[in-house]
């Protein structure tokens, strides 16, 4: 059994090893310490000068990354908690971003900017932020997010041929799950990964009462709420996690589902789950017996105490009550 | 730290007589950079350009001055007052105007226009400090290569924060970097008494970072000044800030000067072009003429191209 944070921490090692161009900055990264949530351990005892614990200065190092990228290396960039990587919104939106395109030729910008996202551990507001929205759609920046079913080490050759800065979100509740292996959930749920979506089914079931879409980090509240329909309910789900959060990768088998439910862990307003919907309302019109569901955490700040901070983020009871609700 | 170096020996504008000649080539690149300018400000005027622009006008000098002392394995970081930058590292007035007019021919397309080009290891980009953390990045990769990153700035983008987190790191990790700091004594409108406390050596000295102050107007006095710095930032692999204490002789941008006209005399009392027309008549009245008269054509023949062309990724 891997956990999440060990596989991320096996392909940053074999990705070092096999590709000398590769440098790591971030906050505390360095051993002993080896990263806030041990994601890089080893990796400065074996590697040295290529992977430098920095001053508190995200937009800086997020700056030196797309400096190393520029100069015909590949950075990876380590922003502690994803709620910080707003201080580096100017070097990843306004330089890495942009000098993709605005140079008038593409220009490459191997840069990923690793950010641990996300909250259910009590962290408090300015430390359990899901933020990805607030990066989609510009021009030029890509958004992944780990999810307990890809290979981290494949996503990671994937975002670097790209040759444009991509977010890497980690939802840090992954980081002590186990990765899924040989396409087995648990004694319901299967999955199968195809490119960039991994899709968790049913054995047998061919057309689901309801298609979930979620980012990685939400993955086990969906599959807690798929478990509870199915038992409870008499409702099969499937889920589909895209590794891609943008541009959306193309999510399959939608057609065929009775509904369409976009589950996510950023605050109401301006959502990635509105994006998705965006691109999936004009595909499946004729199909769709009803609006797509969404389900987004509450317009509010994240609370540090447990009681307060789940009713703010998305738990798997509101994912099933939301979902009855549309089929009843 | 500051380094301490004689004192240069024709720095005044009133000590003419002790103003060495230029060299042909540097009163050349200087008078096209000269001439290359006005020409935008009046492409302005006749409304062939759109957007915006900002002019070197009064501080052509400092990128000529550097010129020879950059080599080609160094990359140039430049900023929204970048033409003299590049005119100085790569003689393409061509490609440069075709990019500010979105002519065929463009350096980048067109799409950068005059603060976004980026061709043979000199990239311009229009925010603020947002380049001294590229370079940084850039000086990493060079570090032990021999070659260096070199930053243009000035007074005003002191105000970013990014520039601290930069130089702390430029300094931690003494990497190969030069930044030149064009202290013109006015952030667009702001003169830098009112948006800047204290000064920039104390800050350059706040990170251990060495500093050295030019206040010579000589090509080829300052390149005498600064080679024995620059190497050492190459050899040595650190960071230095070299801070050139000049003058804009133009506006901001385009006819957006606000200063009084003390002010702007003052500026134009410090420019190179009436006392070098002035202290050495031959050899200027006829390179003025020649580069007025070639960047005329230059003009003419890019404003007669068709639009560039732009294939959207």
């Amino acid at each position: 059994m891997t956990r999440v944070s060990e596989h991320l921490n096996h392909a940053l090692h074999d990705l070092m090893e096999t590709d000398p161009d590769v440098h790591l900055l971030g906050e505390d990264v360095s051993d002993p310490y080896g990263g806030a949530f041990k994601v890089t351990r080893g990796l400065s005892t074996r590697f040295g000068d290529r992977v430098r614990s920095t001053p508190l200065s995200e937009g800086a190092i997020a700056g030196v990354g797309a400096g190393l990228a520029l100069a015909g290396r590949k950075a990876i960039v380590e922003i502690m908690f994803a709620d910080f990587v707003a201080l580096a919104f100017d070097q990843i939106v306004n330089f890495a971003a942009k000098s993709t395109a605005m140079y008038g030729r593409p220009v490459p910008i191997p840069l990923v900017v690793r950010c641990p996202s996300g909250g259910n551990r009590g962290y408090g507001p300015t430390h359990s932020q899901s933020p990805q929205k607030h990066f989609i759609g510009v021009p030029g920046l890509s958004l992944f997010e780990m999810t307990p079913f890809h290979d981290a080490g494949e996503l990671f050759a994937r975002m670097f041929a790209l040759g444009r800065p991509c977010l890497f979100f980690e939802d840090k509740v992954l980081y002590t799950r186990r990765m899924y292996e040989g396409g087995v959930v648990d004694d319901l749920f299967r999955y199968e990964v195809a490119g960039d979506v991994a899709r968790v089914r049913l054995d047998g079931v061919a057309e689901p009462d309801c298609a979930i879409v979620v980012h990685g980090g939400m993955v086990h509240r969906a599959l807690d709420a798929m478990r509870v329909l199915l038992l409870e309910d008499d409702i099969a789900c499937e889920l589909l996690v895209p590794a891609r959060l943008h541009p959306l990768p193309e999510l399959p088998g939608l057609e065929r589902a009775r509904h369409v439910c976009v589950v996510e862990d950023g605050s109401e307003g301006g959502t990635w789950g509105a994006e998705v919907a965006r691109v999936l309302h004009p595909r499946l019109w004729s199909s769709l017996r009803r609006p797509i569901t969404l389900l987004s955490a509450a317009d509010s700040v994240i609370p540090a105490a447990p009681h307060l901070e789940r009713e703010v983020l998305v738990q798997s009871a509101r994912i099933r009550d939301a979902i009855v609700e549309a089929l009843s | 730290m500051t380094v301490t170096v004689p004192a240069p020996t024709g720095t005044t504008p009133s000590g003419a007589r002790r103003t060495p000649p230029p060299e042909p080539e540097d009163l050349e690149l200087l008078l096209l950079i000269r001439h290359f300018e006005l020409t935008l400000l009046r492409l302005f005027e006749a409304g062939e350009l759109s957007g915006t622009t900002h002019t070197c006008l009064g501080q052509e000098y400092i990128p000529v001055a550097l010129s020879r002392l950059l080599g080609d394995d160094d990359f140039v970081l430049s900023n929204h007052r970048g033409h003299g930058h590049f005119l100085a590292r790569h003689a393409e007035p061509y490609g440069l105007l075709a990019e500010i007019m979105g002519r065929e021919g463009a350096l980048c397309a067109g799409v950068g226009g005059s603060q976004h080009v980026y061709h043979r290891h000199f990239l311009s980009t229009g925010v603020q400090g947002e380049s001294l953390p590229v370079a940084t990045g850039v000086a990493l990769a060079l570090k032990g290569t021999g070659a260096l990153a070199c930053a243009y700035i000035g007074d005003g983008t002191w105000g970013e924060g990014a520039v601290y987190e930069a130089l702390n790191m430029a300094q931690l990790w003494r990497v190969p970097l030069l930044v030149v700091v064009e202290h013109n004594g006015i952030a667009q409108s702001t003169p830098t008494a009112a948006q800047m406390s204290g000064r920039v050596a104390a800050r350059a000295a706040a990170f251990d970072v060495l500093h050295h102050r030019v206040t010579s107007l000589e090509v080829g006095e300052i390149r005498t000044e600064l080679a024995p710095l620059v190497a050492m930032v190459r050899q040595d692999s650190r960071p230095l800030v070299v801070e050139f204490a000049t003058h804009r002789a133009g506006p901001h941008s385009k006819g957006d000067d606000t200063r009084s006209p003390e002010e702007i005399a003052l500026a134009a009392a410090h420019d190179w072009y009436d006392r070098y027309a002035r202290l050495f008549p031959e050899p200027f009245a006829r390179i003025d003429r020649e580069r007025r008269e070639l960047v005329e054509r230059i003009a003419a023949e890019v404003t007669a191209r068709p639009p560039s062309a732009w294939e959207r990724p």
